[in-house]
């Protein structure tokens, strides 16, 4: 077979009609649903601690918390991925999706030990979103300080 | 005689014999069409070890284990194993040959390993070297998503041209003499590389390299596909597949009648959740030593063509941007 650039080209265009996309329309409704369903949880949570007499920000701060335990809880006993599957960003984007994404690493890498394994592989999915987040934060920091 | 043809092909002088084929898989597999076929079905992905690394190596032992004893020998009988992993530096298999004091050939095809294996192994008992070679081939899910994509428990979904790698090891006995099924002939695969980057479709990456060494086997031996009852390649999936079909196609082979692929062969796409269908290095070996080796022997299968496939790239070319080069090696089996 001969491998010209022209070659490559075409047979790109081949592997594209040859590979089905993703259900977009489904996914987008099932992560809608989902993800909107966590948020209402989240909220509902937050609401209960306010009506309990928290003020908004410590109410805001517990419901992190829980939200976040629980995901790490459903990730240790492997239900979370499950429903990373059905929902895809729905249960990606929430402060859930971020705990999954630090206690899986967690999980898969402990065999390793507790410093080369969870300890340096813990961030190897959620660490850019630290570090792009940190940066962008302070970039955006800066701004306000300017503008403000 | 000159056992060369043409640039990549090779007939043998002795009839070689497959004497036996094992399969040793994980409960997925053995949920699947082909279930019931496999020699062992193990519910524990794990088998009681406490890595999956360390798993895929015990699969590959008990695989290797099983085809001599199902060769009707025993370990000192064979002279050579030639095996392969999907393990970084093929650890599954040299720890295995730990505990087999036998000399071994690691090699590293990628998922093409057991059609590598095959070839180098019917070269060496042809060559004279060696009366049984045992040839070996494991892969395990969680060990290649582990060290290839993300760790487990992470949600997300899997693109639909992805294919599932299958949990496993399957061998087998090459013999000199014997009754058959006989390896009549080996066409070694190129490197082919069309450009694809997708980590996720490795279908396409590899097909190409399926189509190059079809071409040059059916030009090489004068053969057309016709000639086989079962042409079936490694891991290319229904995407794979596709292509695979439509590239022969150009080459004016007719690929639609006798033409399936190991990966789609070995999961039901519609309730195993696979996408594209299987793939690693056990994909090939299991399926051929579950499903085709014994319609081989009983001569339900006369003549069939092997062409386990492999996309050769790891974690750190693919996120450094690089192409995924391809692999597929041919292997000529006809029954006794």
């Amino acid at each position: 077979m001969n491998n010209s650039e022209q070659d490559k080209v075409r047979f790109q265009q081949m592997v594209k009609e040859a590979s089905p996309n993703s259900h977009l329309l489904a996914d987008c409704a099932k992560a809608f649903v989902v993800g909107g369903a966590i948020c209402v949880i989240g909220q509902f949570i937050t609401n209960s601690f306010m009506s309990g007499g928290f003020a908004k920000t410590d109410a805001s701060m517990y419901t992190s918390i829980i939200l976040i335990f629980t995901a790490v809880l459903l990730t240790g006993i492997g239900v979370y991925d499950n429903l990373g599957k059905f929902a895809g960003a729905g249960s990606i984007v929430p402060i859930t999706g971020f705990a999954n994404a630090v206690a899986a690493p967690a999980v898969e890498f402990k065999r390793e030990g507790y410093v080369l394994g969870v300890g340096a592989k813990m961030f190897i999915v959620a660490g850019p979103v630290i570090v792009y987040g940190v940066a962008t934060s302070i970039v955006c920091g800066a701004i306000y300080y300017l503008v403000r | 005689m000159n056992k060369k043809l043409g640039k990549q092909s090779v007939t043998f002088e002795n009839m070689l014999t497959i004497a036996s084929a094992a399969s040793v898989v994980g409960n997925k597999e053995g949920e699947g069409p082909l279930g019931a076929r496999f020699d062992e079905v193990h519910e524990d992905a794990m088998l009681g070890k406490d890595s999956w690394e360390q798993a895929e190596a015990e699969f590959l032992k008990k695989a290797l284990e099983k085809a001599t004893e199902k060769a009707r020998l025993t370990q000192s009988d064979i002279e050579y194993v030639v095996a392969g992993d999907l393990m970084n530096q093929s650890t599954s298999s040299s720890f295995v040959l730990r505990d087999m004091p036998l000399p071994f050939f690691g090699i590293f095809g990628a998922c093409s390993a057991f059609g590598e294996g095959l070839g180098l192994g019917s070269m060496i008992v042809d060559g004279g070297f060696a009366k049984h070679v045992l040839i070996g081939a494991a892969s395990h899910f969680c060990a290649a998503e582990k060290q290839f994509r993300f760790p487990l428990e992470l949600g997300g979904q899997r693109p639909l041209t992805s294919t599932w790698t299958v949990t496993g090891a399957g061998a087998a006995v090459l013999s000199l003499g014997g009754g058959g099924p006989y390896v009549r002939g080996v066409t070694t695969g190129k490197i082919i590389d069309m450009g694809i980057k997708d980590m996720n479709n490795m279908g396409a990456a590899m097909a190409p390299a399926a189509a190059d060494t079809l071409e040059a086997h059916f030009r090489e031996f004068g053969r057309t596909p016709d000639y086989y009852d079962v042409i079936a390649t490694g891991d290319l999936g229904y995407v794979g597949k596709e292509l695979v079909v439509k590239l022969m196609a150009e080459h004016g082979y007719d690929m639609s009648k006798n033409y399936t692929d190991c990966g789609i062969e070995i999961y039901d796409r519609d309730s195993q959740d696979t996408h594209s269908g299987g793939s690693g290095c056990a994909c090939s070996a299991t399926t051929f030593a579950a499903l085709y080796y014994p319609r081989l022997v009983s001569g339900e299968i006369k003549r069939m063509l092997i062409i386990p496939t492999g996309a050769l790239a790891n974690q750190m070319t693919s996120q450094q941007g690089e192409t995924i080069p391809g692999i597929a090696h041919a292997v000529a089996i006809e029954g006794p």
